[in-house]
């Protein structure tokens, strides 16, 4: 009870001393949770409404079988519904239609409304009461109640979409009541929608339900073998995972990065509690000589710790619920990553995640406090009771063994191999690196300070600045650590986001060399160009040259997100004119050829040399690797061949983009003119390289915007931390700047030191913190992107941003200090020197 | 008759829709056997509709129903597509056992193609994925359902010639000529086989009666909807009758036709037919309020027709989008029994449109 009394008399008398300090720690904790907490949620939000969109797709089924590309042969269909074992099929025409004017498809399903009745109600429309035969017409189409908001439209009204080079129009014919908010699909009859968008004979999925009894595996294991692989099938499991994995290293980047944040937060609690402990150790002396035991003691500074945390975490994690609410309300559920396209999650509070984040809020903040309450407890009494022994306390943390050990580790934790996908290794090693390097930090701070001290100087004030530098490294080094982290963090990203940035614009050069590319829809897979119409762009007067491309997609395993398939004319010698190639291999003139991005060669094993099977037009075909190019715009892989092997394999003629090489004389704008008059022209879309770049660039900052702002947090955060740090150092130090003024020392040159004292620490925190920052950004650059999104990229510096931000916080630094010396400056001289009798 | 409705054969005109022309029903037109016991696609519905009473191993009664409809629907002939929606089959099955108290039924709906799902043209054969019927070269019917609650498994063997209804097979719905069908029936079919419910399977045998009629013009706007009664008499004799009703539940339009067992066909027009409601059953489910117990007067004979039970209502409102009454019932005459049929009322809750 009495004890009791204490604690609380202890910590309300110090947070009352303190409030600033107190509340700048309790409010580091909650921002770090806040932004872990929201984006978690908003990242879940999502992606639950993503799968529950997905499932409404796939209904009842047992089983969803699928081909190795978009469409399969409608033959398959009558095999499925009369295997044994089939007690329902519902066939399923799925299409990404082009809409005029619009950058992103709409999905349309084709149904067979009598088979879709049972297996997939979700998609079966609404007629009107006097039309119900609408869901059988061949003119109809029931939208989505999102569809009909995005496409502006109503019951009745007739919406156009592309197909091929010409428009087909369709009747809003009712809605789909059950479609998920934000979800924009379209429903129409599956022999309407083969016949409309040119996809006679051909089929998206099957849903299977089977009858009572039938054993799901051997099932899927017996078809896929009379099917020889031609088929796949997928439980509604599988379709759950296969979504989640096409966004789950970008969720999980997020959160690491919303950790960080959490993280700059430990250390700024850490540096609050060391220095309050420190300034109060003559108190605790003279509580230890009291009668209070060591672990009394211990429980104290630990208990204010966790104070400090709960009070922090909790209220990170209504923030964090507050911020995820106005971001889904402002923004929606895409963080900008473009994996959540026009989702519209309800925010769901998760208990689960928030006890997560709660916990990591409060056991940063007891992770800060225990060194030292374990300092605090262990000071023998004797010795700290007197004035000047705070040194001394922190001598134990420069010893240099752990937190070198913990920097190997995380250098061999950079050998590591992803876990399940995932990059794993690669963060624990950057956290490793960066509690190593903070800890190590006394230790330099000591050994670089020393060194400066043996320079020759006839200046009073500078040797004692180095002199206080040199012999107190440990309250130096909580400042330092501050610095430190914030700054390596900064560095790191920065060097990461600019290597990336710096590469994919490198990249577009290379990939994007012709003068005007022209594609048959911006979006979405029913607008292609037929054998004809290829041939009027070609003889287009002033085209030197056209290199037609044709896209598509391979289903190589039912588990992972398609890969796409392009084709294109490549002369096998001279592959790397158009494809930036990173390895290639010398291939038999009578093997079929194909180039693989980098992601095939993680995901799939597609080395170069090596003989792999594709899947084109229901057959698989021998193919050889004969080289690996470097692909920024799909995370799952691409593949290309030439165009020639393509269509003498499937016999598809069709074509989605063009680059156009102009002759001489000719301007890009002309040759637009001059295909804009062709029949179809009016429908394509012209780009020249530059446009493409502008706004593939503008597509990769507004992908980084929100780690932008986790950067930046991460800053603040940092900065907040030196003001803490230096203002408490200070104001501690009241006693000394007394005796230097009784010494004749002036209250201007006191300043100076200040100044010189806080910039030289902040320039040796900021130079250790580029050298951590540099290696992190090594490990983030060479190990967490290639293992977690398959591209890799060349490293780049960006040394503008770098001394601008390192500017910044040294100006921030000294200011802190001068503002800080003022106040320890503003008290009586003399009494300042009486408080040490 | 038998029918049903068919909304789905209500054709809204799509636009830009090449329709499907499809023939009229007109007197004089002489049917020819085996081609007309299949399917005719040139006309906007058809069905293939048999009813009957079965007998239990333990002497209990039951009644069935098993109907194919096939409508033509409204697809464009121009697209090439085979899930084009061209012709639409339906399937009704119903089990009526006093011991449940209702009606077991269920239903399906596929457009024909792809093999799961067709109307055969040239003998009965008609197929919804695992429900089919099949006439075979001796005349015997073989069908079969899978329904949710019941199976049935029957064969349904005809012991006397074929019963063309109307002006041989060319029967007037309504007062216009064209508001007509071609119908013709199989009564006293001998049944066996067996009825499976809950994985039990139960041999059965009993007598049954099967309709097969086409239209493309079934019925005149004023019409509601119909009584129709088809049973086998106990002497070998058979009796059809139907009456078209108004609003009003005056009738439009009546015909009957009596076969005694010696082959003689007796037929009655318009006045010579009067359906009278004995005693009315409403339905708990949609309200309807049926007459489940009528006296029918075909000409100086008086008919008693009494349910096996009075629930024998079947919403179909998810296929053919009909709620009807279809039971079976016992024919009595001057108190005795003489037969046992089925009996079909139609438009009890909304107007059926055909």
């Amino acid at each position: 009870m009495r004890l009791f009394k204490l604690n609380r008399w202890l910590v309300l008398g110090e947070w009352r001393a303190y409030p600033l300090r107190a509340l700048t720690a309790v409010l580091a904790i909650a921002l770090g949770v806040a932004l872990g907490f929201a984006i978690d949620l908003i990242n879940s939000a999502a992606y639950n409404e993503f799968s529950a969109a997905a499932r409404s797709l796939s209904g009842q089924a047992d089983l969803e079988v699928r081909g190795t590309q978009p469409t399969f042969d409608e033959r398959y269909y009558p095999l499925l519904a009369t295997r044994a074992g089939v007690g329902q099929a519902s066939p399923m025409l799925e299409l990404d239609a082009s809409v005029p004017g619009q950058t992103s498809p709409l999905k349309i399903i084709g149904v067979d409304v009598m088979r879709a009745a049972t297996m997939t109600p979700d998609l079966v429309g609404v007629p009107a009461a006097d039309k119900p035969f609408d869901t059988l017409a061949d003119d109809a189409i029931f939208l989505s109640p999102a569809a009909m908001t995005w496409l502006n439209t109503r019951v009745g009204n007739q919406i156009q979409l592309r197909v091929g080079s010409h428009l087909v129009s369709l009747r809003v014919a009712g809605g789909l009541m059950r479609a998920r908010a934000g979800q924009r699909i379209g429903v129409m009859d599956i022999g309407a929608a083969q016949w409309r968008f040119q996809r006679i004979g051909q089929l998206s999925r099957v849903a299977l339900k089977l009858t009572a009894g039938v054993n799901l595996l051997a099932f899927k294991q017996a078809l896929e073998k009379t099917t020889q692989g031609q088929l796949q099938m997928l439980q509604s499991a599988d379709e759950t995972s296969r979504s989640a994995s096409l966004s789950r290293a970008y969720r999980v980047n997020l959160n690491v990065l919303a950790l960080v944040a959490l993280f700059t937060g430990a250390f700024l609690v850490f540096s609050t509690q060391a220095l309050s402990v420190i300034r109060r150790r003559s108190q605790f002396a003279l509580l230890r000589v009291m009668g209070v035991t060591r672990a009394q003691l211990l429980r104290q500074v630990v208990l204010e710790g966790s104070l400090l945390g709960t009070l922090g975490a909790a209220l990170g994690i209504a923030g964090g619920y507050t911020l995820a609410a106005t971001a889904l309300h402002f923004f929606g559920g895409d963080l900008g990553g473009g994996y959540f396209p026009g989702v519209q999650p309800t925010l769901q509070f998760a208990p689960l995640s928030a006890s997560v984040f709660f916990a990591l809020g409060l056991a940063v903040a007891l992770l800060g406090s225990a060194v030292p309450a374990w300092e605090a407890a262990r000071a023998p009494a004797a010795q700290a009771l007197k004035s000047g022994s705070e040194e001394g306390a922190l001598s134990r943390l420069a010893t240099p063994w752990p937190a070198l050990g913990l920097i190997v580790v995380g250098g061999l934790l950079t050998l590591a191999p992803p876990i399940g996908n995932l990059s794993i290794p690669g963060y624990i090693a950057v956290a490793l690196l960066l509690i190593g390097g903070i800890a190590l930090m006394p230790r330099l701070a000591g050994l670089t300070f020393h060194a400066l001290q043996r320079l020759p100087t006839r200046r009073a004030l500078v040797t004692l600045v180095v002199s206080r530098l040199a012999n107190a490294p440990g309250q130096a080094a909580i400042a330092l650590g501050g610095v430190l982290a914030s700054f390596s963090l900064m560095v790191a990203m920065a060097i990461m986001v600019a290597s990336f940035r710096v590469s994919v614009d490198d990249w577009l050069a290379h990939v994007l060399p012709a003068d005007v590319y022209l594609r048959s829809a911006a979006s979405g897979n029913t607008a292609a160009l037929a054998l004809p119409e290829q041939a009027l762009i070609a003889r287009t007067p002033g085209i030197a040259r056209v290199d037609f491309l044709r896209l598509s997609q391979l289903n190589l395993d039912p588990m992972r997100p398609a890969v796409a398939l392009i084709a294109r004319s490549i002369q096998v010698d001279t592959a790397e004119r158009v494809l930036p190639m990173v390895q290639s291999v010398a291939v038999p003139a009578d093997r079929l050829p194909i180039w693989v991005s980098e992601a095939m060669v993680d995901l799939y094993g597609f080395r170069p040399g090596k003989q792999v099977r594709l899947p084109l037009a229901g057959q698989w075909r021998d193919a050889v690797v004969a080289g690996v190019w470097r692909d920024y715009a799909r995370q799952f892989g691409a593949i290309q061949m030439r165009l020639e092997d393509y269509r003498r394999l499937t016999g598809d003629t069709a074509i989605n983009d063009a680059g156009l090489w102009l002759h001489a004389g000719t301007t890009p704008a002309q040759a637009i003119a001059r295909l804009k008059a062709l029949p179809f022209g009016a429908a394509l879309e012209y780009a020249e390289p530059g446009e493409i770049r502008t706004v593939s660039l503008k597509i990769f900052d507004r992908s980084f915007a929100v780690t932008y702002l986790l950067e930046a947090v991460a800053i603040v955060i940092g900065l907040f931390g030196i003001a803490a740090t230096f203002s408490a150092q200070i104001l501690a130090r009241a006693k000394e700047f007394g005796m230097l003024r009784h010494i004749g020392v002036t209250r201007r040159q006191v300043l100076a030191l200040l100044a010189a004292e806080g910039g030289l620490l902040t320039l040796m925190g900021m130079a250790v913190g580029f050298v951590l920052g540099w290696v992190i950004s090594l490990i983030l650059v060479f190990v967490v992107n290639p293992q977690s999104f398959h591209w890799r990229m060349q490293l780049h510096i960006p040394w503008g941003l770098l001394a601008t931000v390192a500017g910044t916080l040294l100006g921030a630094a000294v200011l802190t200090a001068l503002i800080a010396g003022r106040s320890a400056l503003s008290g009586s001289v003399v009494r300042a020197v009486k408080e040490d009798w | 008759m038998r029918i049903l409705l068919l909304l789905w054969a209500l054709s809204a005109p799509w636009a830009f829709a090449a329709e499907p022309v499809l023939t009229q029903v007109v007197a004089g037109h002489r049917l020819t056997f085996p081609a007309d016991f299949g399917a005719h696609p040139d006309y906007r519905t058809e069905w293939w509709y048999a009813t009957g009473w079965l007998a239990t191993p333990e002497g209990k009664s039951l009644g069935f129903q098993v109907t194919f409809f096939r409508v033509t629907a409204a697809a464009d002939t121009a697209n090439p597509s085979r899930f084009a929606p061209r012709q639409l089959i339906i399937a009704h099955a119903a089990l009526s056992d006093p011991a449940v108290g209702h009606l077991l039924h269920d239903q399906k709906s596929a457009r024909a193609g792809f093999g799961l799902a067709y109307a055969q043209v040239g003998d009965t054969d008609v197929k919804l994925d695992d429900w089919t019927i099949k006439r075979s070269a001796d005349g015997v019917y073989q069908t079969r359902i899978h329904g949710r609650e019941f199976d049935l498994d029957l064969r349904l063997s005809p012991t006397q010639p074929l019963m063309l209804q109307g002006d041989n097979g060319y029967s007037r719905k309504g007062p216009e000529p064209g508001q007509a069908s071609y119908y013709y029936s199989e009564p006293q079919l001998r049944v066996s086989g067996s009825v499976s419910r809950n994985g039990q399977r139960v041999a059965v045998n009993g007598s049954a009666w099967l309709d097969h009629e086409w239209s493309t013009r079934y019925m005149d706007t004023r019409a509601v909807g119909w009584d129709w009664v088809g049973a086998n008499l106990d002497d070998g004799g058979a009796l059809m009758a139907f009456q078209m009703r108004r609003a009003d539940g005056t009738p439009l339009w009546a015909y009957a036709s009596l076969r005694a067992a010696s082959g003689k066909t007796t037929r009655f027009d318009n006045a010579a037919v009067q359906f009278k409601a004995l005693r009315s059953w409403r339905s708990p489910r949609t309200g309807a309020r049926y007459p489940v117990a009528m006296q029918l007067r075909t000409g100086s004979v008086v008919w008693q027709l009494t349910p096996l039970q009075d629930d024998q209502e079947l919403d179909s409102r998810s296929s053919t989008g009909a709620v009807y009454w279809e039971g079976a019932t016992t024919l009595t005459r001057d108190g005795k029994p003489v037969g046992r049929g089925y009996l079909e009322m139609t438009g009890y809750i909304k107007a059926l449109k055909l």
